[in-house]
């Protein structure tokens, strides 16, 4: 039988302790939190009253209402075309970043691209709302160039939350990818010119595939930030369509049934594990 | 440096020094108040206007925590240890299933002025149980017709049918909260609240269907009064003062009306936590917010404004202040007005579920 020498216990004591704290926080704000929103799932509200016997009815009835099965789907639509075209954006961002601005310079445009950080999310929606309504600077501006007869409204559509998610996710992206390029060496990209690629070849045999895991990891934060957002929607869309984060929100908002709310958000949790799952499968992204 | 710049900078230092001095001073003198009084409220209670009079006449500081929606506040409670909160700024229909829970202490109901409340607003059904005072109605109005009379004629705002026509399509915003929304839809209906039932949902439910192919947006407070003053839509249903008296004065163009059909009368009440350590000091908080001038500072609160429901306010408030309020017309809009209708908990969960398909349509 094999025993541990006092190096060896010493070790992996040190190795547990300088663990203990992660394993602590995850605990205690990630898995005790999933475990009450997981039980509460399985509760059901009566009244004003909390009734705590176990059953899949908040499930059923998910899938029972139509309304509310459309409205995963429309996140779902939401969250990809927000996805897509962040990423389409922020990649030749992240490239001019990486490759065309000078290194003295680049700080500062990377300081200047993640501005939009600092500025409260809300009063950025509110923003955009400004920006996108009728009379607002948008429609003046059309207006001013007599491209529109009429003040013109672009607030309060799908179209509008997919502009307010996009100029965040944007600069989310263009720092992952960002990062990935830097890391690439210059040779891959010379040798691939000294073996006769062109530029477009060069890009899309070499750089491209090289810059995946940056571009997966952006894409994924973006999936699950986007999903799970009610803000924007709620400031831009107008209630046009209803996305799940809202059906979650009135449920609590209006009825306090945090049982319904709960198996509303394990289903999104669901929805957002699936992904990840699938990124990790097809991108080995433990391994990057 | 040049001795000019020496002598700016200088200045700048001393009237900086005089800033701070002077502002320590002010935060020094709500931090050294005696006691502290934690209060949950809806915005129109953090106006510094309301509260500093209370916080300086009473060398009290108080604690106030905005929120939105009962759910969001009894979330709050739950996560909150026993005696953290005392004082409790809750909608009026919620009163019930508070006290219900058991979360409110009872009210002196001789040391509040509630003979001088409007007859209507008064609510002793939701306010009292078993006898016993638990709350007490602060400031009220209605969920009507807000528009902007330069871009619709105010005549057609009487009619809550013309919201359904074609003249104003495109041109609506809808206050997102289904409840006073609905009970519209019944009135426009030729129901009373009070007739909604499960049977009537399908109808009610076409009804919504119509006026969402009529709205250029549903949202919340801000969002649909945003809609309202950037000109995104002409008129707001489910409005009426709380959403437009505060903008009046960069826009004199916008109203309210309370349409022939009748609207739906709002009332936040006052409430003292069961568990709060400080139960005197929170009676008096609410003794205060329902005097007249409390009464009249919550009113033309800076974050919203709302009829007293003190009629001696009257005495204190300006007379553009009354005729933003419509004073003078309170008896007619009260006698047309129809309180929250408060479903049971199956019909309230089928109207959540009937609105969230409006919203989804």
């Amino acid at each position: 039988m094999r025993t541990d020498t006092p190096r060896q216990w010493s070790e992996r004591a040190r190795a547990w302790g300088l663990l203990l704290p992660a394993l602590l926080w995850t605990a205690a704000f990630f898995l005790a939190p999933l475990v009450i929103m997981g039980l509460y799932s399985l509760w059901r509200r009566s009244g004003a009253r909390l009734v705590t016997d176990f059953s899949l009815n908040n499930y059923q009835a998910f899938f029972a209402k139509g309304f509310l099965v459309e409205s995963l789907v429309n996140s779902i639509e939401v969250t990809l075309i927000v996805t897509l075209v962040s990423v389409l954006l922020a990649y030749p961002l992240a490239t001019i970043l990486a490759e065309r601005v000078p290194p003295r310079w680049q700080r500062l445009a990377l300081v200047l691209a993640i501005l939009p950080f600092w500025t409260s999310y809300v009063v950025r929606s509110y923003s955009w709302l400004l920006v996108l309504s009728e009379g607002g600077i948008l429609s003046n501006f059309l207006l001013d160039l007599g491209l529109t007869a009429e003040p013109v409204s672009f607030a309060n559509n799908r179209g509008a939350t997919v502009v307010g998610f996009v100029h965040f996710f944007v600069m989310l992206l263009t720092l992952t990818i960002y990062a990935n390029l830097k890391q690439l060496s210059p040779s891959y990209r010379k040798a691939a010119a000294d073996l006769g690629a062109g530029p477009l070849r060069t890009f899309w045999h070499v750089t491209l595939p090289l810059t995946l895991p940056g571009i997966m990891v952006g894409a994924f934060l973006t999936f699950v930030l986007c999903i799970g957002d009610y803000i924007t929607p709620q400031i831009l869309g107008g209630n046009k369509e209803l996305l799940l984060p809202q059906a979650i929100m009135l449920q609590i908002a209006r009825r306090s049934d945090f049982p319904m709310a709960s198996a509303l958000a394990m289903i999104l949790m669901a929805v957002v594990s699936l992904v990840y799952l699938a990124c990790a499968r097809w991108l080995k992204i433990d391994r990057v | 440096m040049t001795s000019r710049n020496r002598g700016i900078t200088r200045r700048r230092g001393l009237l900086l020094g005089a800033a701070v001095a002077a502002a320590s001073l002010s935060v020094s003198a709500t931090a050294s108040a005696t006691e502290e009084l934690n209060a949950l409220v809806w915005c129109d209670h953090t106006d510094p206007a309301l509260i500093a009079p209370f916080e300086e006449a009473n060398d009290v500081r108080v604690n106030l925590k905005e929120y939105e929606g009962t759910g969001s506040a009894l979330a709050i409670v739950e996560q909150s240890q026993p005696g953290d909160w005392d004082v409790f700024v809750i909608d009026g229909v919620d009163v019930p299933r508070v006290v219900e829970a058991g979360l409110l202490a009872e009210l002196p109901a001789d040391q509040l002025p509630l003979a001088d409340t409007f007859e209507q607003v008064k609510m002793t059904d939701v306010t009292h149980v078993d006898g016993k005072m638990y709350a007490i109605m602060e400031k009220f109005g209605y969920n009507v017709i807000s528009y902007d009379k330069s871009k619709v004629d105010p005549a057609d705002m009487r009619d809550l049918t013309m919201l359904w026509s074609d003249k104003y399509k495109g041109r609506i915003a809808v206050y997102d909260y289904y409840i006073p929304l609905m009970d519209l839809v019944a009135l426009k209906m030729g129901m009373k609240p009070s007739d909604i039932t499960a049977d009537k949902l399908p109808a009610m439910k076409e009804e919504l269907f119509k006026l969402k192919d009529n709205a250029a947006m549903v949202g919340e407070v801000v969002s649909s009064t945003t809609a309202l003053a950037t000109g995104e839509a002409d008129i707001l249903l489910g409005g009426g003062e709380w959403a437009v008296a505060v903008m009046q004065a960069e826009n004199p163009d916008l109203d309210w009306v309370l349409p022939d059909q009748g609207g739906i009368l709002w009332a936040q009440s006052l409430a003292v936590f069961k568990d709060s350590k400080k139960k005197d000091l929170a009676v008096k908080f609410v003794q205060y917010i329902m005097s007249p001038e409390g009464q009249a500072r919550l009113a033309t609160s800076s974050c919203f404004w709302g009829m007293p429901a003190n009629k001696k306010a009257g005495a204190v408030l300006t007379a553009e202040q009354k005729t933003a309020l419509r004073w003078d017309e309170q008896e007619g809009f009260l006698a047309k007005s129809y309180r929250y209708f408060i479903p049971d908990a199956d019909l309230d969960a089928a109207m959540l579920d009937v609105w969230s398909e409006f919203l989804q349509h």
